[in-house]
């Protein structure tokens, strides 16, 4: 039997540090953790753990050693003309820093999940510049959330209630009676219930709805048909901007209803905006709901390592940037790519099927916890190691804090203590056979 | 006249980048120097011929009256045959001569070229003509995203030069556009003209939305409809038969001005078609 305080929750971009843990055998009690969080902790006893590394050999799939598994899959990388490194979202900052290493070295290209989620929301922030704040801010001083295609209720179910509208702050001592909030949803998700405003516009509107706002701030009546093409009345939306001008201090929380809904970059851009202007009547800032646990970590260190968020081409010798040339969906959908090592992610799950049929045709090397569409389709799978809960390392929390975390147990295997320690043990062979 | 016929070699694998593809390089040069010129495949360097059979037909109308021997950038003419829409980068930075492609291209056609001429008589890929400053880029068939638009992390797109597409582009035409023109004959789809301060822009047919979003100045005329129409904009009267630059429109159009969702006082000018 063993207690641990204090630990922080590898799931969402939420890194709730608060999290205490018993693991005694093969059961663990989780305690502060929400649903999702409680679901990963279970992880570590699951009988579906994979536990060894395995290889496939003409179609069947076999365990291997350890040693075996590293050289093929340093060779899956070395052989290739053009690999792609793709460092998933669930694991530790210091994993992601040796692939990036290791695609500047081989020329590779470098991408992470964020490309499928809020990489349109740091495209957003260079194009206008972004008014951010920590997590701690907001909860001591904002009067008004905002959730902005968004449904922390169910993606991050501790926002509300650790960070944005439940918690007493400084300047919030009444928690959610000092504070109000608005949803911006086309759905009528369980967080627009539990808001004081709901603006329900049509979905792919986000952009027009944006630019009215800004329309009617700059003193102008937005054109007629915005009526129509959002279906929300420039009544309501005087009724929102009033809330917005009004407050205190108003943070909004963008979601993958922005990033992720046509416009896309564009919207997130004309939210920027927004909040910039906003800040020309009261305090105003502006931040993304980060779906996975370390989704941000990798924004942070592929920049100030090469300069550029995700989607890195080092093909040339330097870094390059352009998303939708060297992101990764596009480089699979134009079979721009001829091998992969994918980390700590499930692309054959989430990416479009074309790019999935095409990672089937490919050679591909997986680092990973638990069977999943991808480990099925792998050459090599070389099983993970838990972030938070069987290695230390680092996380960048949803505003870009950076939360370092301690582990309750040890590295089950013998042959690796974390995943940052594989991708350096594959580094070493690529290195090896490249000499 | 100096003409160079570039013949495709088959099926190319992992994407080419051929900026070396273009008159001011290959002008003056034999059939060997052109063939041993270095493109990129992923991080691999190779010689063009690993990728292209080479022909050189120097002397071809010799311009007598200059007196030159036809092996200057202007004089020299570059054939592409075959598919090349997996090279990217060809014409890029061009100067002066012309490139004609049978066959559709790849990303980054002519970025940045300052003169001459690129055909392509079939498609081209995003960022054809990406921050161009002059010459002439015709895209007899359909264009990708991103025409004559800012490369990422800038709001300076084309400043010169025209740009003609005879079918339809997609989404962020003429991004941050400067100056020069961008006519499309078909269709556009999203963002058209946005952050443009300059120059003009003519769509034909029909655009589906964000048409000058967060535009300063320049103009741009839709013929077709608009599905969701910038809210942005303010109507500022009617006109009949616009002309704009050398270009007619026939019939009549509601002007506004705007991006209102910018500032207080934007500059640009857009035209909707109304009868
Ligand atoms: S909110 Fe996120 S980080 Fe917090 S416990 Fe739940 S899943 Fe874990």
């Amino acid at each position: 039997m063993m207690a641990s305080k204090n630990i922080v929750c590898p799931v969402c971009g939420a890194s709730c540090d608060d999290i205490q843990v018993e693991l005694s055998g093969n059961s663990i009690a989780v305690k502060n953790a929400c649903k999702m969080g409680n679901a990963k902790f279970q992880e570590i006893v699951s009988s579906h753990r994979i536990r060894e590394p395995l290889l496939r050999k003409k179609g069947a799939i076999r365990p291997a050693q350890w040693e075996e598994a590293i050289e093929r899959t340093a060779e899956i990388l070395a052989r290739a003309r053009r690999p792609l490194i793709f460092m998933g979202s669930e694991t530790s900052c210091e994993a992601m820093e040796v692939g990036l290493h290791l695609g500047e070295f081989l020329g590779a290209v470098v991408d992470s999940n964020s490309t499928v989620c809020h990489g349109p929301t740091a495209m957003g922030i260079q194009e206008a510049g972004r008014v951010g704040a920590t997590a701690g801010q907001s909860k001591s001083r904002a009067d008004l959330t905002v959730y902005w295609g968004s449904n922390p209720l169910e993606s991050m179910p501790r926002h509300m209630s650790r960070y944005a509208v439940y918690p007493r702050g400084y300047w919030t001592r009444r928690g959610r009676f000092d504070r109000t909030v608005i949803t911006v949803d086309p759905r009528k998700s369980i967080t627009a219930g539990n808001s004081d405003l709901h603006i329900q516009l049509r979905p792919n509107s986000d952009h027009e709805l944006l630019s009215a706002l800004l329309t009617l701030l700059h003193g102008k009546r937005p054109h007629p048909s915005i009526e129509e093409v959002t279906g929300v009345s420039i009544s309501q939306m005087e009724e929102m901007l009033e809330l917005m001008k009004g407050c205190k201090f108003g943070t909004i929380y963008v979601g993958l209803g922005i990033a992720s809904s046509y416009g896309k970059h564009r919207n997130a851009e004309a939210a920027f905006n927004l909040v910039k202007e906003l800040n020309n009547y009261t305090k105003f800032v502006i931040g993304a709901l980060r779906g996975h646990c370390n989704v941000a970590g990798f924004n942070q260190i592929a920049s100030y390592l090469y300069g550029f968020p995700f989607g890195l081409d080092f093909s040339r010798g330097y870094p390059r940037y352009n998303p939708g040339e060297y992101t990764a969906v596009d480089l699979l959908r134009d079979k721009d790519v001829d091998a992969a090592l994918i980390v700590s992610a499930d692309p054959v799950s989430h990416f479009p099927a074309a790019c999935a049929e095409y990672l089937a045709g490919i050679p591909m090397a997986c680092i990973d916890i638990a069977p999943c569409p991808t480990t099925m389709l792998s050459d090599v799978v070389l099983p993970g190691v838990i972030d938070a809960m069987e290695c230390d390392g680092t996380f960048y929390r949803l505003d870009d804090v950076p939360i370092y975390f301690q582990p309750f147990t040890k590295s089950p295997f013998s042959f690796t203590k974390s995943n940052a320690d594989t991708m350096e043990q594959i580094f070493e062979r690529v290195k090896a056979i490249k000499k | 006249m100096t003409e160079i016929l570039l013949r495709s070699k088959g099926s190319i694998g992992i994407m080419v980048e051929a900026e070396v593809i273009i008159p001011d390089i290959f002008a003056g040069k034999k059939k060997e120097e052109i063939e041993g010129l270095i493109v990129w495949q992923g991080p691999f360097s190779l010689p063009l011929a690993e990728f292209f059979d080479v022909d050189v037909r120097s002397g071809a109308g010799l311009l007598e009256d200059t007196g030159s021997d036809g092996t200057r950038p202007d004089e020299t003419s570059i054939l592409i045959e075959g598919d090349v829409s997996r090279v990217k980068r060809i014409g890029q930075g061009m100067k002066a001569g012309r490139i004609e492609i049978h066959g559709s291209a790849g990303m980054h056609l002519g970025a940045e070229m300052t003169g001459g001429s690129i055909l392509v008589r079939g498609d081209a890929g995003s960022w054809a003509g990406r921050e161009m400053k002059g010459g002439l880029l015709h895209i007899a068939g359909s264009a990708a995203d991103h025409i004559g638009s800012a490369y990422r992390g800038s709001w300076r797109g084309m400043t010169g030069g025209e740009i003609r597409i005879d079918g339809s582009a997609r989404s962020q035409l003429g991004g941050g556009l400067v100056g020069g023109q961008i006519v499309v004959a078909g269709n556009v789809e999203n963002f058209c003209g946005i952050r443009q301060s300059g120059g003009l822009i003519v769509v034909k047919g029909s655009a589906m939305r964000g048409v000058g979003a967060e535009m300063n100045g320049g103009t741009i005329a839709v013929c077709g409809d608009i599905r969701q129409f910038s809210p942005g904009f303010i109507e500022t009267g009617h006109e009949e038969n616009v002309k704009l630059g050398d270009m007619q429109l026939e019939g009549l159009y509601a002007k506004f001005t705007g991006d209102y969702a910018l500032g207080k006082n934007p500059k640009g000018s857009l035209y909707c078609r109304e009868g």
